[in-house]
């Protein structure tokens, strides 16, 4: 038995279908994402999982525990950092922390160990109220809370959503440390860069998940044809380039375009086309697809 | 680049209480530029946007936003510019056109200008099916558009995106920057803040802040060249992991 098991789970809002007869499993000690864009359902799915919110149809366990029958046995054992800034903005840093120690019927000593690492960037501003730190900050505090209880399970949802390139790397280096001590965590970010960081991901989008794989097998399985172009004239060549062929997607990618087919084609063909439409400093390359690629391909497949 | 200028700072400065936020700032952005500020949570940016937009009063410093001075003409200078953040941008129980005809409104604009343009803008962004639905319904991709158009629905000299696109999913994301582009090219200078550092390659100049200074300010290949980076995400960890080191 895994982990995690989650099977056939469905949650509609009204008419909207939030989540899909969705199934995956996760074993114990693995760092696994779920990647999608807003609105793909992965906050509706980690409130399930977490026993705030029930499934219309369906069924989870975590550790074994049922997610409906033994909710409270869940909720002692995995700890959840919402994508909303949930804790108490008019209480300190320390009377949070202190807070959800207090619940979960610990102490701050007696878990210190565990937290030290994230905490000890926020001591400094202990005193401080908790709605007026910074984003960096309040991320860091709310993931100290989550931990506190010492928890065999994260559920970690965007975390890291509006937090700067230097943090993010940070926090992923915080949760491969969590990960090593044995503790599962179950992460979701609309960062694609980010899945690279992941034992495995799902990618998730409109309530379905489109693939599970590790990374590296998910860029293996990539399909079509991605090259990589670069002018001087970066905006114009993005416009130009939407009307070279057919089944072609084009995007921008940092100082580049990718430009991936269906098809084979010839790279002087499009090197021809491109001169025709008065660009210079062109630059054509094969191209290594990223998981952001893979995404996109996946989307379009569908469509 | 048209060298006209749409902002003129010289030696910015503000303090709240003992703490520096911005420190003897200096630079200038030109009319029709995509101009980009990166740096790590509580570098200083958004205090420096505010000062821009005539929200808040610098402690020191001679700036001139759109031809106006942040001291004594903050009230032109907010007609002449559009904001937009990502933690607040439009009401959540008004609906798409309500929303709209609002800002519409706040801009001065005539109702009957604003009915027209409302409808144009409504198609454009492919919402008619969903003009009546309050905002709060909308997915954030869709929002973080109509709040960019709204923000620029008054045909501003200026346009302020504070994180725009924070959260939002890829495609969404580049057909954001799409609209970026075509306001820019309309001669809308665009002042723009991110966390996703290829974001960053789309700007024409990049000012970099760290600590409440500015390290670099440079077109993003320049950049990399000068930091003998690969891309600018490179550029970008070298600079602001020296900040971190206080």
């Amino acid at each position: 038995m895994s982990f995690v098991e989650i099977n056939k789970i469905s949650k509609n809002y009204g008419s909207h279908k939030a989540v899909l007869e969705t199934s995956f499993t996760i074993e114990k000690g693995e760092l696994f994402g779920v990647i999608g864009p807003d609105g793909a359902g992965k906050t509706t799915l980690f409130r399930i999982l977490t026993t705030l919110l029930l499934a219309d149809s369906g069924f989870a366990t975590i550790a074994g525990f049922d997610i409906l029958k033994d909710y409270k046995k869940i909720r002692q054992i995995a700890g959840y950092m919402p994508g909303k800034f949930s804790l108490y903005q008019d209480l300190t840093v320390e009377e949070n922390l202190a807070f959800f120690a207090t619940i979960f019927g610990t102490t701050i000593k007696e878990n210190y160990e565990l937290i030290k690492d994230i905490y000890i960037h926020i001591e400094p501003f202990k005193n401080r109220q908790a709605g007026k730190l910074s984003g960096g900050m309040k991320q860091k505090l709310a993931l100290s809370c989550a931990l506190i209880h010492k928890p065999e399970i994260l559920i970690l949802d965007e975390p890291t959503t509006g937090i700067d390139a230097v943090s993010r790397k940070e926090f992923w280096d915080l949760l491969r440390n969590f990960k090593n001590m044995g503790i599962t965590i179950i992460v979701s970010t609309p960062y694609m860069d980010e899945a690279s960081m992941c034992d495995r991901v799902a990618l998730m989008q409109e309530g379905k998940i489109m693939q599970i794989n590790s990374p590296q097998n998910i860029i293996k399985e990539y399909k079509p044809f991605l090259i990589s172009i670069k002018s001087n004239n970066m905006h114009k060549l993005c416009e130009d380039i939407r009307q070279f062929r057919k089944n072609c997607t084009t995007f921008l990618f940092g100082q580049t375009i990718h430009l991936s087919s269906e098809e084979i084609f010839n790279k002087k063909e499009l090197m021809n086309f491109i001169e025709l439409k008065g660009h210079s400093g062109i630059k054509i390359e094969d191209c290594i697809p990223t998981i952001e690629d893979c995404f996109f391909s996946l989307r379009f497949q569908k469509k | 680049m048209n060298q006209e200028k749409a902002i003129s700072v010289k030696n910015l400065c503000k303090k709240f209480g003992n703490f520096v936020a911005n420190h003897n700032l200096t630079f200038d952005v030109y009319k029709g530029e995509i101009f980009g500020f990166l740096g790590a949570n509580g570098a200083g940016k958004t205090t420096t946007l505010k000062i821009l937009c005539g929200l808040s009063k610098p402690t020191s410093g001679q700036i001139n936003v759109a031809g106006f001075d942040v001291y004594t003409e903050t009230n032109k200078i907010k007609l002449n510019i559009g904001y937009m953040s990502q933690k607040f941008s439009l009401y959540e129980d008004l609906t798409v056109y309500e929303n709209i005809r609002f800002f519409g409104g706040i801009y001065g604009l005539k109702l009957k200008e604003i009915k027209k343009r409302a409808d144009e803008l409504i198609q454009k962004l492919n919402l008619t099916n969903i003009r009546n639905n309050l905002i709060s319904s909308l997915p954030l991709g869709w929002k973080q558009k109509l709040a960019f158009s709204v923000a620029i629905f008054h045909n501003p000299k200026i346009v302020f995106l504070d994180e725009p696109t924070s959260g939002v999913d890829p495609v969404t994301r580049r057909e954001f920057w799409d609209m970026i582009y075509n306001a820019a090219d309309k001669g809308i200078t665009v002042i723009v803040t991110t966390h996703y550092i290829d974001e960053a390659e789309y700007c024409n100049r990049v000012c970099i802040m760290v600590n409440g200074r500015i390290e670099e300010i440079d077109t993003p290949s320049q950049l990399i060249k000068n930091h003998n980076a690969y891309n600018m995400n490179d550029v970008f960890l070298q600079l602001a992991r020296k900040g971190k080191i206080k």
